[in-house]
Order: C-alpha cells, then structure tokens, then sequence
C-alpha cells in the first residue's frame, strides 16, 4: 500500500516540475475550494495519528489550537528523527520534499496559519538545502508565498537547522531551540496549541504526519480511515534495521503482521543465514524490548500486528509500542546486556539535564550497565537497576525519563538471565 | 576578532529575517553553524562574542547555546573530522569493529586528532541512517554501509585531495 | 476557589498554585521546593522534590491526573484534591529524588559554609532515605572564583536555576549561566569574568546549597556560632533592610532577609552586602527569628546520611 511514497522511485520526483506532473500539489488546488474546517474535519475522520512517536490523534490536536487568541499562529514541523532506530523521515524528505512542503500548506491552510518552521536535525544539511530548493521552486510556481494561487491565502515556510541535540524531537524543547535557546523541553501546561512558539498557538506535527494530509484531501478522511485495523488507520512507514536481510523503509497499511514484516521478502526479508530472532525493539530505541516468542505473537497467543494497540497488547508486561516505527530487529548473536548499555549511554548522553531525576538517574543507570557489560557486576546490580528506572519513570519534566527508563526495565524483565549470566561471570566487584 | 563578509552578512540578515521582529535570538543557530564553518570548523570565544554582537544577544547566552549541541565544536579540530555513529542499531552490524580499526590505522583514539591535524575522530549518537550502518557524517556528507576499505580508500582520497570537503 | 490538600480544605484565588496553597497551610508540612523561588520569574518545576499526586483534578473533571505533579508550577483547580505527605507514592518519589539529588553531592558539609542554613541538608534529613546503593565515581568539578565576591562550588550545585534567573532579572548583563548539557551542566560563565553587577551577590542568597558562597564572609564561622540580626542602613541602591551576622561585634558576613518559606523578598545591592562590614554601618534591630526546627538552631546536620565510598 503506497499513499507517501507512491512515486518515490520516479526519477526527478524531487523537481518540483516532475512532482507535479505526477499529481503533486493537487490538493492545494483542491483545498482552496474547501473551507479550512473542513479539511480538520477530513483529518478527524481520517483517523490520523501523530506518527512522531507519541499516536496522539492529529485531528484532535488541530482543534486543540487556539484560534481566538489574536496571536498569530504557527505549524511547526518536527524533522528532528533522533531516535535511535528511526530514519524514515529522512528517506522521506531526501525522495519526496515537495509532498511535505505541500503536507504544510494544506495544514496551514486548514489551521489558518501563514508561517511554517520545519525544524530539521543539522546534521542531515543535505536535505536542508534540497527543502530550500523546494520551497523556492514552489514559491516561483505560486504554490507559496502571498496570495497562493491568487486566493486571499498566504504563507512562508521557513527551514531551520537543529546542531546535534536529540532532546529538540520532543515538541517543547524544539520551540525552545527554535526560539535560539538550550534545548529544555517546557514545564507543561501550557500546551503548544495555547502557548507555543514565542508564546503564540501553535501545531507541531512529524513530517510523516503532515506529509499524509494532501492524500486525506484528495481521497477524504474515510477512504483513510478505510485502511488499517481499528484506530490504527491508513499507512505507516517503518525503518527497519539491525540482524535483517534488507534494512530500510517500508511504507505498510497498519495491520500487517508483525512476522510477515519480518521474514516477507517484500519488508526485512528474514535474517542473516542462519540466525534466528532473539529480540524486537519495535518503535524506536524508546519503546520495551521484546524476545522473540512476544514479538510475532502476544502473550495470548494471537498473531501480533503492526497496529498501535495490538504492539502495546499485554502492556508494559508482554507488549511494547508502535512509536516512531524504528523497527530494530536483534538475531540469536547480539548480546542484549550490551545492547541495554548503549542505549543507557544514549540516554545518559541525551538528557538536556535539567530536571534531577532524569539528569542524575540516566548517568547511575548508564555507570552500573558499564560495569555489567564489563565484568564488574554483582547480582544486586540487576534490581537497582529497576530500581533507579523506577525513581526516574514518571517524575521528569517531559517523557524522556520514560525513554531512558522503559528500554532497561524491560531488557532485565525478559532478559533477566542474560544479565545474571554477566554477573555471574565477573571478573572481580567494586 | 572575526568578521563575515558582506555577502555572508547579507546572508546572515536573511536569516534574521525568517524570524519575527525582535525574535532574532532565533536565529542563533543557523548562524552559529555559519560562523563555525567560516572560522576554522570551531567556535571560539571571539567567534561566538562576534555573534552575540550581530544578534544583540550577552555573550552568555551564546556560550550556553553553543556548548548545549554537539555539532558546534568547542575547541579546534582535525580537518576532516569523521563522526561516527556508535548508537544501538549501528553497533548490531558492526561499527565498533569500524572505529577500532580506524583508531589502530589513524593511531589515534575517538576524540583525538592525528598529529598532522588532518583527521579527528568522534563517536556521535544516531545519525538517522540505521538501515545504511555503520555510517560516519563527514562535514556535510554521509558516508554510508562503511567497510575497512571503505574506510582505506577515503582516507587515502583525503590525503591526496586535502580539500574534498571543505568546499 | 477550594482545593483540599492532605484533607484539609481551603480557599485560595484563582491563579494559585497548589505550592503557595500548600503554604497558606503550613509551611512546615507544605512540599520541599528547591528551585521555585516566588520572587524569581519563571523559577520551579526543574528538581522535582515538590511532586504531589492529584486525587481529583476539579470538580467536573474527578479523575485523577496520570503523573505525580509539581506543586509549584500547578495552579489549583476548583474542587482539586491533592495528597502531599498523606501519599505513600508521593513520599517513596520525593526519597527517590532526595536520594538522586545527592549521589552527585560532595557530602563536604563539615567544610561548607551552608553548613547549618542548607535546603539540601534539611531536604536530606526530612524527607530522605537512610542510605543508597550508589557505589559509583562523583561528579567533580574544580572551585571557581565568579568575580571578586562569590565562590562557585560546582559539584554542590543543584542545578535550580536560582542563580540565573537573579542575574536575568535582578542585573542589566548576565554573565554566568548553565554551560554544556544532561549531568555535565555547569554554572560558569565559559571565560573568566567577574559576576560583579551591583544585585549579583543576592545569588548567594538564594542558592538553596552551599555552591554560591560569599567570599568575603569573613572569619569562616559556622553560622550557628553567629549571631544574626536584623539591621538597616541608608541605601540609595536597595532598601538597605538586612540580616548582619555578628561575632562579638565583628560583622561577618550580611545577607538579605528571608521570610518563613526561607526567600528573599526585598533583594540588597553589593554595596550593603559587600563593602558595609562594620558594626557602625549599621542600625541594629534586634535578633533575627530563628526557626526552632531550622538547623542552625539544632545542629542536626551531622547525623545525614549519604552515599558511602566502597
Ligand atoms: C525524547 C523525545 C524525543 C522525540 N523525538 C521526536 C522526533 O525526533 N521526531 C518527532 O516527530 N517527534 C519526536 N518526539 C515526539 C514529539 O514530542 C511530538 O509528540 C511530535 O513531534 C508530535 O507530532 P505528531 O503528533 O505528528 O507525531 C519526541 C518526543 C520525546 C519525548
Ligand atoms: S526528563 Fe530529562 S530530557 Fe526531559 S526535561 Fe528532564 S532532564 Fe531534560
Ligand atoms: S549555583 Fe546554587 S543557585 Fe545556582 S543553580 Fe546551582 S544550586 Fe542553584
Ligand atoms: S544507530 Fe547509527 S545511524 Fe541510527
Ligand atoms: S520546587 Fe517544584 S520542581 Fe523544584
């Protein structure tokens, strides 16, 4: 099922005139004989969710946003792809940046926006320039800039670069960084749809999420809603990498089971000859950890899917999360305790460091993984561990302690004897 | 102390000019990705003061911006520096392998540069290109599914073409 | 607008947050805050230690929030009912927290000049666990001189922000501020220069530890050897109302003057603070009130516990 990236491969689609040849920028058209409510309208029905990670639904927050304040209004879009396992974004803007470019007119339009940031992590500089380029072209074409295509509607869309920073994904501590500050993510409420960007209402929604929105308007919000399963609607992109045959990004109508993704020639294409699966991290490095038997099928026995619900089935006991589709596969080799380290590093590395919680737990959690990992583990070791994710989950400013917290609760939950392994094998103690 | 030229200044009240009136803090770090990359690839006190003095910022307010994102280096670096990444995913298809052999070939460790001042070494956390790992960002570049002759053959192409990157 | 908070209701305007509720009841049993500070704009939510647990969030809406909550950066709600120190995950979270806050910490109280008036201290003593299971390397960081007045011990810092807002909103230039990121952060000001702004010595004063120190107190007694009054003094640049801390009739040091919640609301200039250390400077009032559970007045600071060195 292709509704982002359908034309993807077509030489050229990155020119504005070869996008457009191939239908891009119809629904510009289109929306303008629409009234903008009726494009929130379409979005609600559609069922879209946020695909940045949270699933939070995209037609719900547009309604969030305060449209009495007197202020002006501002979409932000977050191409700030951080998490570790997740690269759809930028497989996304490198083919097809017209189609977010024009994901945020049609979002303006419908929210009464007229100017647009799309915060891009720095280091991926060649899409920023190739965004520049787009926006350029369509702005000569009419497409942007004042009275778009001769109607009374208006809007300037600017990029702007991150510097290396993966706390500026979550949404506040982007407007932060895109207000010239230290990535700190925001005490909340307020909320962006009240106070956002310079304090003015504002949306901040994922390139994937906005680059769904000109098919909602071509097709409506039903035939969106008519893919999927339940309230995991239309399509998804997913990256997928780590022990795979064919790592990279598959566009899927949520619903595909989870071991088909996996061993269909069509997606991963199985693993390495053999190896077998050891563990899934389904969406992102931030999302429970699963072994094998959890992660093609739940706990009770049903075939897992690639839906929001059906991955968080069984909870933060046998499920995990669809967040923002990094799909990180580990075969019978990786070592998990090793593996659990990293992300502890990341993690440690990452925090903006300022609420106590998350900014002295991630670098204790970080130290006693270090010396698992290294031989210098003792048995206790394995439940402080829990217990500092405990002191940490759910007490920070913003849901990066969680990140930091659920990957190392769940790789101990159900990996319990690999770390008593390590332990048990150290070479001395502190 | 440094000084863009009037083109780049040119450029820099462009860039003051995506942003509302009297928001120009905002624009600190598409200038400060600027100034480092016309200043010697790293941003020293006089660079960042320079700054601050373009945007009416304290200087302060820069040092924190600064020293809060990875990219923007605080001290002065190899000429071709290669960031590479040493996340989760990466490190599943084998780029600790990568550094340590770029390590024993350069002699130098990660955060070091060689005495040459060609080439430093950084570990960076997920650069967003799992699914092509082990993956190193080279100024404005990627360099994607890198082997030892991958790595062999770019450092021979960088010795001999000192200034492949910088352009 | 009334809100319950450990049973007990009370009305407060609209606009309140449940802290300065909590405070309207009590101050003893309201949450521990160590980084909101009323008198500094945009101050509060970062440590963490004010969480309390909302059992309903107002009258319409009586579900309880998903999170533990900041009691300083939460305004009541009509018909909110709030658990402090009648909630066992609220206080399991703070000890958590407590716990946190202090694996970083030098624990160099016999030698800090907080020694006796530190909120950590007296957080660690009421509100934390016996013990931890922290067993790693601390955090270090070299002493600073930030100008000629004040003394930066960085590994005591918490990292409230006091300090910064002060200099935002108390000075014309801010020059210190929080450098790098996550548990590297450090107050600094990246290349030496002096904080020497005429207001910047109230960042000793509401610097909640021992990492902002006023180098000019003189003598390097315990406060609880010192005898602190009230004072005035003709100030053309503050309103001159301070606490001078005597030894005999030697003045050691002169800070602003704190309310029951331990802030400052009238902040003093540098002149007071700095250059005035004379008895005659100054008219005497009489003593300051010392709370009796304050620890200058107990002496209980030696019985914290903290991480032991393996
Ligand atoms: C630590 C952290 C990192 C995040 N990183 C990203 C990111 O890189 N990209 C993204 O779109 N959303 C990210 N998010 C989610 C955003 O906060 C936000 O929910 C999202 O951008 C909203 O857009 P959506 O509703 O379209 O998903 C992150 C959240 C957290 C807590
Ligand atoms: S949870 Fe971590 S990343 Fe989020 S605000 Fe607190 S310190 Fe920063
Ligand atoms: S130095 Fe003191 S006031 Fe400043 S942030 Fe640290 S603890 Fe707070
Ligand atoms: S983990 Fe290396 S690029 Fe994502
Ligand atoms: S006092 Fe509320 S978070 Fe610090």
């Amino acid at each position: 099922m292709q509704i982002l990236l359908e034309n993807s491969s077509v030489a050229g689609i990155d020119q504005f005139d070869v996008y457009r040849q191939h239908g891009g920028y119809a629904s510009v058209e289109k929306m303008l004989t629409m009234a903008p409510n009726d494009i929130v309208e379409a979005v609600k029905k559609s069922g879209l969710r946020g695909r940045g990670g949270a699933g939070f639904s995209t037609g719900m927050k547009w309604s969030f946003l305060d449209q009495k304040s007197g202020k002006p209004k501002y979409l932000v879009c977050n191409a700030d792809e951080g998490e570790p396992g997740t690269f759809k974004d930028r497989y996304f803007m490198e083919r097809l940046p017209h189609r977010l470019i024009e994901g945020l007119i049609v979002s303006s339009y419908a929210l009464g926006v007229n100017t647009a940031y799309i915060y891009v992590r720095g280091e991926l500089s060649w899409i920023i320039t190739q965004l520049e380029d787009a926006i350029a072209e369509a702005k000569s074409h009419g497409f942007l800039g004042s009275k778009i295509l001769g109607s009374e509607f208006s809007l300037e869309i600017y990029v702007h670069p991150g510097a290396g920073a993966y706390i500026c994904g979550e949404e506040s501590a982007l407007l932060e960084s895109l207000e010239g500050k230290r990535g700190y993510p925001r005490i909340k409420p307020p909320f962006p749809a009240i106070a956002g960007l310079y304090g003015c209402p504002t949306v901040v929604n994922n390139v994937e999420t906005l680059a769904a929105v000109p098919w909602i308007v071509m097709h409506g919000g039903e035939a969106y809603a008519a893919i999927g399963i339940g309230k995991s609607t239309g399509t998804k992109l997913i990256s997928a990498c780590g022990n795979i045959r064919k790592p990279g990004v598959y566009e899927i109508a949520l619903g595909l089971p989870v071991e088909e993704f996996i061993y269909s020639d069509s997606y991963c294409g199985g693993l390495l000859e053999g190896r077998t699966l050891k563990a899934l991290i389904a969406g992102g490095s931030s999302v429970p950890i699963l072994p094998a038997h959890l992660a093609t099928t739940t706990a009770a026995g049903e075939p897992r899917l690639m839906t929001y619900e059906s991955l968080f089935e069984g909870g933060f006991e046998s499920g995990t999360m669809l967040g923002s589709g990094g799909f990180i596969v580990l075969d019978d080799k990786a070592c998990i305790v090793r593996n659990t380290w990293n992300f502890a590093r990341f993690y440690h590395h990452e925090s903006c460091g300022q609420c106590s919680p998350c900014r002295e737990g991630t670098g204790w959690l970080e130290k006693v993984l270090e010396r698992i990992e290294h031989g210098h583990g003792r048995t206790e070791d394995i439940d402080l561990l829990v217990e500092i994710a405990k002191k940490i989950e759910g007490k920070t400013i913003c849901a990066f302690g969680d990140a930091a917290a659920w990957p190392i609760a769940s790789a101990i939950r159900h990996f319990r004897d690999e770390f008593i392994e390590h332990v048990s094998l150290a070479k001395d103690h502190v | 102390m440094p000084k863009f030229s009037l083109a780049l200044l040119d450029k820099v009240q462009q860039i003051i000019r995506r942003y509302p009136e009297g928001k120009q803090k905002s624009a600190l770090l598409p200038i400060l990705h600027l100034a480092q990359q016309e200043f010697g690839g790293w941003l020293s006190p006089e660079t960042m003061d320079y700054v601050a003095s373009l945007l009416g910022l304290v200087p302060i307010e820069v040092y924190e911006v600064a020293t809060f994102y990875t990219m923007f280096n605080m001290t002065p670096t190899g000429k071709f520096v290669f960031q590479i990444c040493h996340t989760g995913p990466c490190c599943l298809v084998g780029s600790e392998k990568i550094i340590s052999y770029i390590e024993t070939k350069l002699g130098i460790k990660a955060g070091e540069t060689t005495p040459d001042g060609l080439f430093t070494l950084k570990r960076v956390e997920c650069l967003a290109s799992c699914g092509t790992a082990p993956v190193m960002q080279l100024g404005k570049k990627y360099v994607e599914h890198l082997t030892e002759e991958k790595i062999d053959s770019l450092i021979e192409e960088l010795r001999t073409h000192a200034d492949f990157i910088r352009k | 607008m009334k809100v319950t908070i450990d049973g007990i209701e009370l009305d407060v305007p609209s606009g309140t947050t449940i802290l300065e509720a909590a405070r309207q009841i009590d101050t003893k049993s309201a949450p521990p805050a160590m980084c909101y500070y009323s008198t500094l704009k945009d101050s509060g939510g970062k440590c963490r230690t004010c969480l309390v647990k909302i059992t309903q969030s107002s009258a319409q809406n009586t579900r309880p929030s998903m999170r533990l909550v900041p009691a300083c950066r939460t305004l009541v709600e009509d018909g909110m009912v709030v658990q402090n120190n009648l909630s066992e995950e609220v206080l399991e979270a703070r000890k958590g927290i407590v716990e946190l806050l202090l694996i970083n910490h030098p624990l160099d109280c016999p030698i800090c000049d907080q020694a006796g008036e530190c909120d950590l201290q007296n957080l660690a003593f009421e509100h934390g666990a016996s013990g931890t299971d922290y067993k790693e390397e601390r955090r270090r960081f070299p002493v600073q001189d930030i100008g000629p007045d004040i003394k930066l011990h960085m590994n005591r810092c918490i990292l409230c922000f006091r300090c910064v807002y002060v200099a935002d909103q108390l000075t014309p230039h801010r020059c210190h501020g929080v450098l790098n990121r996550g548990d590297a952060s450090e107050i600094g000001t990246y290349i030496a220069k002096a904080v020497d702004s005429d207001f910047s010595g109230n960042m000793i004063d509401v610097c909640p530890v021992g990492a902002l120190t006023d180098k000019t107190f003189r003598f390097k007694s315990r406060v609880w050897f010192a005898r602190p009054m009230n004072a005035h003094r003709e100030c053309t640049a503050c309103c001159g109302k301070t606490v001078v801390w005597l030894k005999g009739d030697e003045v050691l040091r002169v800070t602003a003057r704190k309310d029951d919640v331990g802030e400052v609301k009238d902040f003093i200039c540098n002149g007071c603070r700095f250059q005035h250390k004379k008895l005659e400077d100054w008219v005497i009032e009489g003593p300051m009130h010392v709370d009796r559970h304050s620890v200058i007045s107990q002496n209980h600071y030696e019985q914290l516990q903290g991480p032991q060195d393996a």
